[in-house]
């Protein structure tokens, strides 16, 4: 297959803070530099892309950023990549370079067939025109001519649904209406290489669903070559076929989409889960705080689907009096956060009636039989039939692969999500 | 509120070229960190002709939606801004006309200072008005200029119409004698709208970064006014001031427009090329700055 895109060392800097004498005074430095034949006093300098991190104001090195670093990978023809990342991890630096809006600092991009890039729908929408002359003049913008559009216009107004307001001015519209109107032009651009933004984020259900089955399509029946940003993570797998996790201006991972998200989610959460016990984002009337929590498979933390699982979870409760009518539940969900299992302890009614303050509560289950990948655990305790705790994402567990009786590589998360143990016979 | 502005490095980086020669083939497109100087992209601008087209047709659509009288709103601003003229400079400060009818003398020069003023000032702005657009998708963002430009002729068109509205009606009483060099009418345009063209996008590159010079710019267009012939004539002029005033190179062409319809006022041919001249050095320099903005101008405007 050939290379559609490749991105070749790509960085971009910026400066932080107000453009102002300082700015006169760094671009006359650099001038300087430049008649003298010497390189950019300010291209060495600059911050990791961390926006949490507050800098100081001593030295250069503080009023520049690199928003990407030494990016450098490529997208074959056909795929369908997705891009993912925290905010501020430079996923839209990375489409505004390759959209052309703004130029890399170092680096080159190159690229096979026409590029169009779908940073906004409705770019240049003028309210006072109608739908169809607007029609003509987004179409113009995203660098269709004239005869396509006339083309194309029918199917454009089909697509939209707004066929009984096209003559009407576009400041008439519902933000939903204007918003299918731009992405019907777009989706009937003529390129080799098209280039999404989150734009889908917008819409009803029901046309976002046309959006990415319209997306998938293309990449699908003409072999076109998308490149996908989303925080939307069900979206990224469903429609896309390779996935690019971007951090702090650096690639992260590179590799099949549902691998990247699930290394993504991974991050997210180690990152977060430091100790349960220092963590705010919990609800409950805190009385009982959950401090830690324990997955072992057979006394070792690596886990198998087809090993018995035991949870372990450590509480304290403040007033060193006893829990009474305790009830711990467990949830287990996937990266996209479907709840896969719930274990509820009022259900067994195995748990004393009476707890101490302090202890070790332990669950036991059977094998999972999930398929290989990343599982998020939420945590609720309840104390005197009232919320005591509850933490999202305690932990995330990485189940391993696990080869069937038959030595084969059993099932993957693409294919599903529990595979369940089972037997073939065969009647004659 | 905080801004975030991009710098270009000067960094030679051998990897990236090494990479290149690996997968050596048949690229269409190269997004690098800078576009050689004199290069406009002609093609480019030529694919996209279409939206130049549109871009005009929504300006001058635009203007006139929702108004009852539409177009003739063309004709209010050039009609009210020569009775006012005529008020003050005439009839007030008793500046004179050369002899002409005071309307055809000041509306000669409103429709044709007009045509230029408005090119300049939109231009510009050009970077700051269409932020929202440029940040969002690319074109060559020459267009933008190009179609300010455009529908500012359209704009002059319809002006033009009404100057010779006028005109037919004071000919047709003896009161003006156009000559031969009326038919010069199109290439003083082209020299103006090569000068407004050039002196705008040579702004336009500047207050992206430093909005001072918005300010400036638009006391300046009106200083500009009273150093060209529109509502003097150069005859009038005592020599020691025309001497300096003469090298403004739009008092040529306001010159040779009213020598042409009016029959009064001062035509040259060296003069004439010496606008044309100033006209193009403006947009060759121009084209330079314009160049090196347009890629980063998003960090900065």
């Amino acid at each position: 297959m050939t290379t559609a895109i490749q991105f070749d060392g790509i960085s971009k800097q910026y400066r932080l803070g107000n453009v102002g004498t300082g700015t006169l005074s760094h671009d006359l430095e650099r001038m300087w530099a430049r008649l003298r034949g010497k390189p950019d006093p300010f291209a060495k300098v600059g911050q990791v892309n961390d926006r949490a991190a507050k800098s100081g104001d001593d030295g250069p090195d503080s009023k520049y950023v690199w928003a990407l670093k030494d990016i450098s990978f490529d997208v074959k023809e056909g795929e369908i990549l997705g891009i993912i990342g925290r905010n501020g991890a430079g996923k839209s630096t990375l489409l505004k370079l390759l959209s052309r809006v703004t130029a890399p600092t170092t680096g080159a991009i190159r690229a096979r067939g026409r590029i169009a890039s779908l940073l906004e729908v409705g770019t240049g929408f003028h309210p006072e025109l109608t739908g169809r002359e607007n029609i003509y003049l987004n179409g113009a913008i995203l660098g269709m001519r004239r005869r396509e559009i006339t083309r194309r216009l029918d199917e454009i107004i089909e697509f939209s649904g707004c066929a009984k307001y096209i003559d009407t001015p576009v400041k008439r519209y519902s933000s939903g209406m204007t918003v299918r109107l731009g992405f019907a032009v777009a989706a009937h651009l003529e390129c080799e290489i098209l280039v999404v933004d989150e734009v889908l984020a917008v819409g009803d259900a029901e046309f976002q669903k046309k959006c990415l089955g319209k997306l998938r399509s293309l990449s699908e029946e003409r072999k076109r070559t998308a490149i996908f940003v989303s925080h939307n993570m069900a979206a990224v797998k469903h429609i896309c076929t390779k996935g690019v996790v971007l951090g702090d201006g650096n690639i992260t991972f590179v590799g099949d989409a549902s691998d990247a998200i699930d290394h993504y989610q991974l991050t997210q959460s180690t990152n977060r889960e430091i100790a349960i016990e220092d963590r705010i984002d919990r609800n409950g009337n805190g009385l009982v705080r959950i401090n830690s929590i324990e997955i072992t498979s057979n006394g070792c933390p690596t886990l198998y689907p087809d090993q018995p699982i035991a949870i372990s979870v450590r509480y304290s409760k403040q007033s060193r009096e006893l829990l009474s009518a305790p009830r711990l539940i467990v949830g287990i969900y996937d990266s996209f956060r479907n709840s896969l299992f719930r274990l509820d302890s009022a259900l067994t009614d195995e748990l004393p009636a009476t707890l101490a303050p302090q202890g070790t509560i332990k669950c036991t289950v059977t094998p999972l039989h999930t398929t290989p990948g990343i599982l998020f655990v939420n945590l609720a305790i309840f104390d005197n039939g009232q919320l005591a705790d509850h933490v999202e994402n305690a932990a995330a567990i990485e189940i391993e692969a696990c080869y069937s009786n038959s030595g084969k590589l059993r099932l993957n998360r693409k294919d599903c999500l529990i595979n369940l143990p089972h037997t073939w016979t065969y009647d004659d | 509120m905080a801004s975030i502005e991009a710098t270009i490095p000067d960094v030679q980086d051998d990897q990236i070229k090494s990479r290149a020669e690996e997968d050596a083939g048949d690229w269409t497109l190269l997004i690098e960190p800078r576009n050689s100087l004199f290069d406009l992209r002609l093609h480019e601008v030529w694919h996209y002709r279409d939206l130049l087209f549109l871009f005009v047709r929504r300006d001058f659509v635009a203007f006139y939606k929702q108004t009852i009288l539409g177009p003739v709103w063309f004709f209010v601003q050039p009609i009210l801004t020569t009775l006012m003229f005529i008020l003050v400079f005439k009839n007030i400060a008793g500046l004179s006309t050369d002899g002409l009818p005071p309307i055809l003398f000041y509306l000669c020069g409103v429709t044709f200072w007009n045509y230029f003023a408005d090119c300049f000032n939109k231009t510009a702005t050009v970077f700051t008005t269409n932020a929202q657009l440029f940040g969002k998708v690319y074109f060559p963002r020459v267009i933008a200029p190009l179609a300010i430009v455009m529908s500012n002729l359209v704009r002059f068109g319809v002006q033009f119409v009404l100057f010779m509205c006028f005109l037919a009606w004071f000919w047709a009483r003896g009161e003006v004698q156009p000559n031969a060099a009326a038919l010069l009418m199109p290439l003083l345009i082209a020299i103006m709208a090569t000068f407004s063209l050039g002196l705008g996008m040579l702004f336009s590159a500047l207050t992206t970064k430093y909005r001072d010079l918005v300010f400036l710019l638009s006391f300046g267009v009106q200083l500009l006014m009273y150093a060209t012939p529109v509502i003097y004539p150069m005859s009038q002029m005592s020599p020691r001031i025309a001497q300096y005033l003469r090298w403004n190179p739009l008092a040529p062409l306001i010159e040779t427009a009213r020598y042409g319809f009016l029959g009064s006022g001062s035509f040259s041919w060296g003069w004439l090329a010496y606008s044309a001249t100033i006209a193009v050095m403006a947009f060759l320099a121009s084209t330079v700055v314009f160049n090196r903005v347009e890629k980063t101008f998003m960090d900065t405007v």
